[in-house]
């Protein structure tokens, strides 16, 4: 048992204070690090995929350090990575826990595929309701088009 | 309705789509009336549409109400670079009430959301054109004395028609059953069919016009355009088989009535024009009354009980 904690810490060394977004599919593991802008800040940044979940059999795991991530962020990681689960970490120890979840409205954050939309061609914020939380569908409040989960493209 | 703006048809409820439709019946019966003359109405116009232009023009003078505005958008500061925010904003200050038609989908409800004076949706590029729904809906109405439980065909252009997809949002209040025509390439879309299922109303597919013909209270034509087609010939076949000809309603029920929201091109022959079941030009008459309903509406010259 022991032998088997350690060589998972192996894997990701644990953070001291920050943010640990865990049980990211592997597949959008890189764009999770490119929406968050992870390649541009200055914290330390571990990640892995492709490690083995009980859950999920593979998921992939970003670790930041001093870094707590807003709200519109974490919207962001919901609608590219739903299953994640957030991990606040304070002092080495987890001071909050939470899985993602999607919004039922979505402002600011997600561009409308739509390319005659008016919030493409103005200086707007855009604002999308969500229609399916599954099978990712959102309807934009301007142009009432939808904008399905392969389309979603990031202010 | 006082100083509430109207984007999309759904932004008002069945009742006051009625009502709209009521007091549209009083101004066919007496179309001049001076209950807008303190009212100046603004028509902005930033892609040209002329039939719709004067129409509301024409129900605001009717009315007395003063019009200013622009056909197009290439004589204002638009071209300069002007936001829509800032155009809107500044036309706000010259008038009670704005009419505007705007390439761009959306545009509407945003001017809506910056524009201190109620803004009327008249076209926002493909998305909605409420005071045409109105006005089908009132054609509809007067040709068959009920908006109740009837058959509506729509034929041609069913996937990118804005006004089609409008109208059947609209008529799924009322019970009605859908004949949908058109090329399978321009189906209606699943969007906008989730409506009627949600109903659980019936609707049936076809792809030859002569099938419905003598089924239905209501044949709805529209235009197919050349640019939907990648292939030219493809265009001109498929034009070429949604053609509507006297020959076609022979066994067409009495009080079918056909309508267009115009401009027509080749896909009602002219021999139609003089059949007495052909509305189309009286469905464009009608949009004035509609459209005087509504200004009255939104400006509070008729309160709503």
């Amino acid at each position: 048992m022991a032998k088997q904690s350690i060589r998972k810490e192996l894997k990701v060394s644990a953070i001291e204070n920050g943010t640990v977004i865990d049980h990211i599919p592997p597949k959008s593991l890189f764009q999770v690090i490119r929406i968050l802008n992870l390649d541009q800040i200055d914290h330390q940044v571990l990640f892995g995929t492709n490690l083995d979940s009980q859950k999920y059999g593979k998921k992939g795991i970003i670790k930041v350090g001093n870094k707590y991530f807003e709200s519109e962020e974490i919207n962001k990681i919901a609608l590219v990575a739903p299953t994640a689960t957030l991990i606040v970490i304070k002092d080495y120890t987890v001071v909050y826990k939470s899985k993602v979840e999607i919004p039922d409205r979505i402002n600011r954050i997600v561009k409308c595929f739509n390319p005659n939309c008016i919030t493409n061609h103005q200086d707007i914020p855009t604002l999308f309701y969500v229609l399916d939380k599954e099978d990712l569908k959102l309807r934009c409040h301007y142009c009432e088009k939808t904008t399905k989960k392969d389309d979603i493209r990031f202010v | 309705m006082k100083n509430r703006s109207l984007i999309s048809i759904s932004d008002f409820s069945r009742e006051e789509i009625l009502f709209i439709l009521d007091e549209a019946e009083k101004f066919e019966k007496r179309p001049n009336q001076k209950i807008l003359e303190h009212f100046v109405v603004s028509t902005l116009f930033f892609e040209p549409s002329t039939r719709t232009r004067l129409s509301f023009e024409s129900a605001a003078n009717r009315l007395g109400a003063r019009v200013i505005g622009f056909s197009d958008a290439a004589s204002t500061s638009v071209k300069k670079g002007e936001s829509l925010k800032d155009t809107i904003l500044t036309v706000s200050n010259y008038c009670d009430v704005i009419v505007m038609r705007h390439p761009q989908e959306g545009s509407a409800r945003y001017a809506s959301e910056v524009s201190p004076v109620p803004v009327i949706n008249a076209g926002d590029g493909s998305n909605q054109h409420p005071t045409q729904c109105l006005l089908d809906l009132y054609s509809i109405r007067k040709t068959q004395k009920t908006l109740e439980n009837l058959n509506i065909a729509f034929v041609g252009d069913l996937k990118y028609g804005r006004t089609v997809h409008s109208l059947v949002i609209a008529l799924t209040q009322y019970n009605t059953t859908f004949h949908l025509v058109s090329p399978p390439e321009l189906k209606l879309p699943s969007a906008v069919k989730l409506y009627i299922k949600e109903r659980n109303l019936e609707y049936f597919q076809y792809t030859d016009l002569a099938e419905v013909a003598g089924k239905v209270d209501i044949l709805y034509m529209t235009r197919i355009q050349q640019e939907r087609f990648a292939d030219p010939l493809e265009f001109e076949r498929v034009r070429n088989s949604y053609v509507l000809t006297n020959a076609l309603l022979d066994h067409s029920r009495k009080n079918l009535r056909i309508l267009h929201p115009l401009p027509r091109v080749s896909e009602i022959h002219t021999d139609v024009d003089d059949n007495p079941k052909a509305y189309y030009y009286r469905q464009m008459q009608n949009g004035v009354y509609v459209r005087q309903a509504i200004l009255s509406a939104i400006l509070g010259a008729i309160p709503m009980k």
